[in-house]
């Protein structure tokens, strides 16, 4: 029975297995494959830091070269998430300091990152790689300027839409005169500017360099220096896009574009002055990725520019493009997948631009790939959700956000149920769904009966009863992350349910009617979950067991309780009635 | 068409404990949610164009600003909303110093503001508060410095004379000037220092 082959051979045919899932089946066949497996994983995603402990992965997986780790909530982005609530990295990078020293890759989303941090991450890890921050917060630039001075290989340095304290510009002088490793450097949530002769002595010994996503501080007019010193760049963000209108400026420009004949990926695009877009104009038919987000233009100028761009697959675009625009879209961009409108004025009590549920209809009509779309909007109806779900029944990401909570259909003044209904329905592939609008119990029947593959679905100011929650617990077998806030969902659902939250990451429920008794209550039952109640009013066993709880955020987790909570966030286990007697 | 004013139509909710989940006119902060997110929180308020505190008093004569805002709702990040906003950005020279930083001057709303983190960027000055007046000072040496901008017409005028949304309209570039080469810039409300506006 006992056959073996070399743990060499075994070790050679797993390193073609690169999903985590793929990976995780081999350790369940057998002691040897798990113990083979586990020296040769070289990659670990954790995607909740507090569902496991830096030990306990060091422990289990010995030779990690790249680490991806997740931090706070989603609704963390819309401030439901309290200052001080957590997700610092530190811990981790202290560990990995000592375990992992040939570790090059360093990727944190929604984290606590210190300059402490970046400090030792720059002096722990010989060959560090890669390091980005996705919406990260606590650091300065103190701390990129010790990455910048100690990491020698280093190839990428992303720090999209993190919140850096900007001391000075001067950071960027810290890279070496002899580095010239840089492929990827995305600064641009950074606020003031960077040196530019340091930035244009960087990108001219980097000959690697494939992406550079300037800071708004970066003037149009210098844009060509740099674009001239690396024509192979395949992603831009630019600066301000403006300058004072001027021919040797432009001509500057178009001629630096010209020169780049990789570029598929264009963003930045603040402050834009029309006049200088067309100098973009030969790059746009390589073009795949358009982030015009911030661009704050006409439907005309940015129909004009999107419109060329003929092989564009993924658009990031404000509600100026209005339907018209999206029209025009629909009819020259065949191949695009991703859509993503925003609202230039999400607050303003009125309509400022001509986009309604048309344009979407319209995209979804004219572009057979189309996958994935947020589209912010202030009116639907449910013969268009209806339309769009027919058209495209290959959507994997739908989320729209109706700007006014609890919306009707704006043409028969009924909830949206059917709509939502028809998509999750007809969209048998969809992985994630955010709702808006009026919608009662029925939609969760809907979505609990046909989203079969959902793994995200978030909510708001929806629903009329438990029932509405009970039916997307019981229902959605795929489900790993559910956002719930400002819903009638109570006690009840949730504690039927509860085992479900194992098989989940994690769920969120603010602004609900779950009680402090049903918290308690959960985290008693189940002791591989934390059940953690934010809430600023002080603890909550100072209020009625009744009373329900301001946040509620509850997630698996093999290491027990959290030991960083702040003052606000308490968490339910067995001894919570020990604690607060 | 469509927009409604948030109250709960035909499918109102049922118990009272619902209360916390209704959407209610009040301001953001000024409910549970106060604390949250203190640093991202400030971007909130500061949109928040309702001059009073009371939501029940707007007057009829002024057109409707943006209604009162949920907390964390539409779903759109900081992040987005920070760099969104409209940006003015402007050299700031200091006599001596080697090099220029910029500053975005519509992340600012008072002078006082402005000073402090012109005091952060350039580390070797404090402002200190000397009598009724607010001087910039190089600690290192007494190098007293006053800050000054050109406008839009040219013209070199003392920072703190106008107000502070005019200043931000009209200002190009700023210097902090040493106080010995300050000399005819005598603004209409010459030594008085500052202005608290």
């Amino acid at each position: 029975m006992a056959y073996s082959f070399p743990e060499e051979v075994l070790e050679h045919v797993f390193s073609f297995l690169t999903s985590d899932k793929d990976r995780n089946a081999v350790c369940l066949v057998c002691k040897s494959w798990y113990e083979i497996e586990r020296w040769c994983r070289r990659r670990i995603f954790v995607g909740n830091c507090y569902a496991v402990s830096p030990e306990i992965v060091i422990r289990r997986f010995p030779e990690v070269r790249a680490v991806e780790i997740k931090g706070k909530p989603h609704f963390a982005d819309f401030n439901l998430v309290p200052e001080g609530w957590g997700a610092y990295v530190y811990p981790w990078v202290a560990a990995m300091s000592a375990a992992y020293p040939l570790l090059e890759e360093i990727k944190l989303k929604r984290m606590v990152v210190t300059d402490e941090s970046l400090e030792l991450i720059s002096k722990s890890f010989k060959n560090f790689k890669v390091l980005v921050l996705s919406s990260c917060e606590g650091f300065t630039t103190d701390g990129l300027a010790s990455i910048a001075a100690n990491c020698r290989n280093l190839r990428e340095l992303d720090l999209r839409e993190s919140e850096v304290e900007d001391l000075s510009g001067h950071w960027l002088s810290h890279f070496p005169d002899n580095y010239t490793s840089l492929v990827s450097l995305n600064i641009s949530c950074l606020g003031s500017e960077v040196s530019f002769s340091a930035l244009e002595r960087l990108v001219a010994r980097s000959p690697n360099l494939r992406t550079l996503r300037l800071n708004r501080a970066v003037p149009l007019e210098k844009l060509p220096n740099l674009l001239r010193r690396a024509p192979q760049l395949v992603e831009l963000g630019t600066g301000a896009y403006s300058a004072e209108i001027r021919s040797d400026t432009y001509s500057n420009l178009a001629e630096a574009f010209s020169a780049c004949k990789q570029l598929k990926g264009l963003s930045g695009f603040w402050d834009v002055v029309p006049s200088y877009l067309p100098a973009m104009l030969h790059v746009c038919s390589g073009i795949t990725s358009l982030n015009l987000s911030y661009a704050t233009i006409q439907s005309p100028d940015l129909v004009q520019l999107v419109t060329q761009c003929r092989n564009l697959q993924r658009l990031w675009v404000l509600d100026y493009i209005e339907d018209s625009g999206l029209e025009a879209l629909a009819a020259s961009c065949k191949d695009l997948q991703e859509l993503r409108v925003f609202p230039s004025d999400p607050f303003g009590a009125v309509p400022n631009v001509s986009l309604t549920e048309q344009g979407l209809v319209s995209v979804s009509e004219g572009c057979p790939k189309l996958q994935s779309v947020l589209y912010f909007c202030r009116q639907m109806s449910n013969a268009a959700l209806v339309a769009i779900a027919r058209n495209r029944p290959k959507l994997i990401r739908f989320r729209l956000c109706i700007l006014e909570p609890r919306v009707p259909d704006y043409l028969t003044l009924e909830p949206l149920d059917t709509g939502f209904g028809a998509i999750v329905e007809n969209c048998k592939e969809l992985r994630r769904l955010s709702l808006s609008g009026l919608l009662t119990d029925r939609v969760f029947k809907y979505i609990g009966t046909h989203a079969k593959k959902l793994e995200m679905l978030s909510i708001a100011f929806a629903g009329d009863s438990d029932l509405g929650l009970h039916h997307v617990l019981s229902g959605c077998e795929s489900l790993r992350k559910l956002e719930i806030r400002d819903c009638p969902f109570g006690d009840k659902a949730l504690l039927a349910n509860a085992a479900k939250l194992e098989t989940m990451r994690s769920l969120w429920m603010s602004s609900c009617s779950v009680s402090y008794g049903a918290c308690k209550l959960l985290g008693q039952k189940l002791p591989r979950l934390n059940v953690e109640v934010i809430d600023e009013r002080g603890p909550p066993d100072s209020r009625p067991e009744s009373c329900p709880v301001e946040r509620l955020y509850v997630y698996r987790t093999v290491s027990g309780r959290r030991v960083d909570m702040p003052g606000f966030v308490w968490t339910m286990d067995e001894d919570a009635s020990l604690r607060f007697s | 068409m469509g927009v409604g004013s948030g109250m709960p139509t035909v499918n109102s909710h049922v118990s009272s404990c619902c209360l916390k989940t209704e959407l209610t006119l009040g301001l953001p902060g000024g409910q549970k949610t106060s604390k949250s997110g203190s640093k991202r929180g400030f971007s909130e308020t500061v949109d928040l164009r309702l001059g009073s505190s009371c939501d029940d008093e707007v007057s009829v004569s002024t057109p409707p600003p943006s209604k009162a805002q949920v907390v964390g709702w539409p779903p759109v990040r900081s992040y987005r909303k920070n760099m969104m906003k409209n940006c003015k950005y402007v050299k700031v020279a200091v006599d001596g110093a080697p090099y220029l930083r910029k500053v975005d001057l519509e992340i600012y709303t008072s002078y006082q503001q402005l000073l402090a983190a012109l005091e952060e960027m350039f580390t070797c000055l404090t402002i200190c508060n000397v009598v009724n007046e607010r001087k910039i000072m190089d600690s290192s040496n007494g190098t007293e410095y006053v800050p000054t901008y050109e406008d839009r017409d040219g013209d070199w005028m003392l920072v703190g004379d106008v107000p502070w949304k005019m200043f931000v309209e009209s200002c190009k570039r700023m210097r902090l000037m040493k106080s010995s080469e300050a000399v005819g810039l005598a603004p209409k409300t010459s030594s008085k220092g500052l202005s608290k506006s």
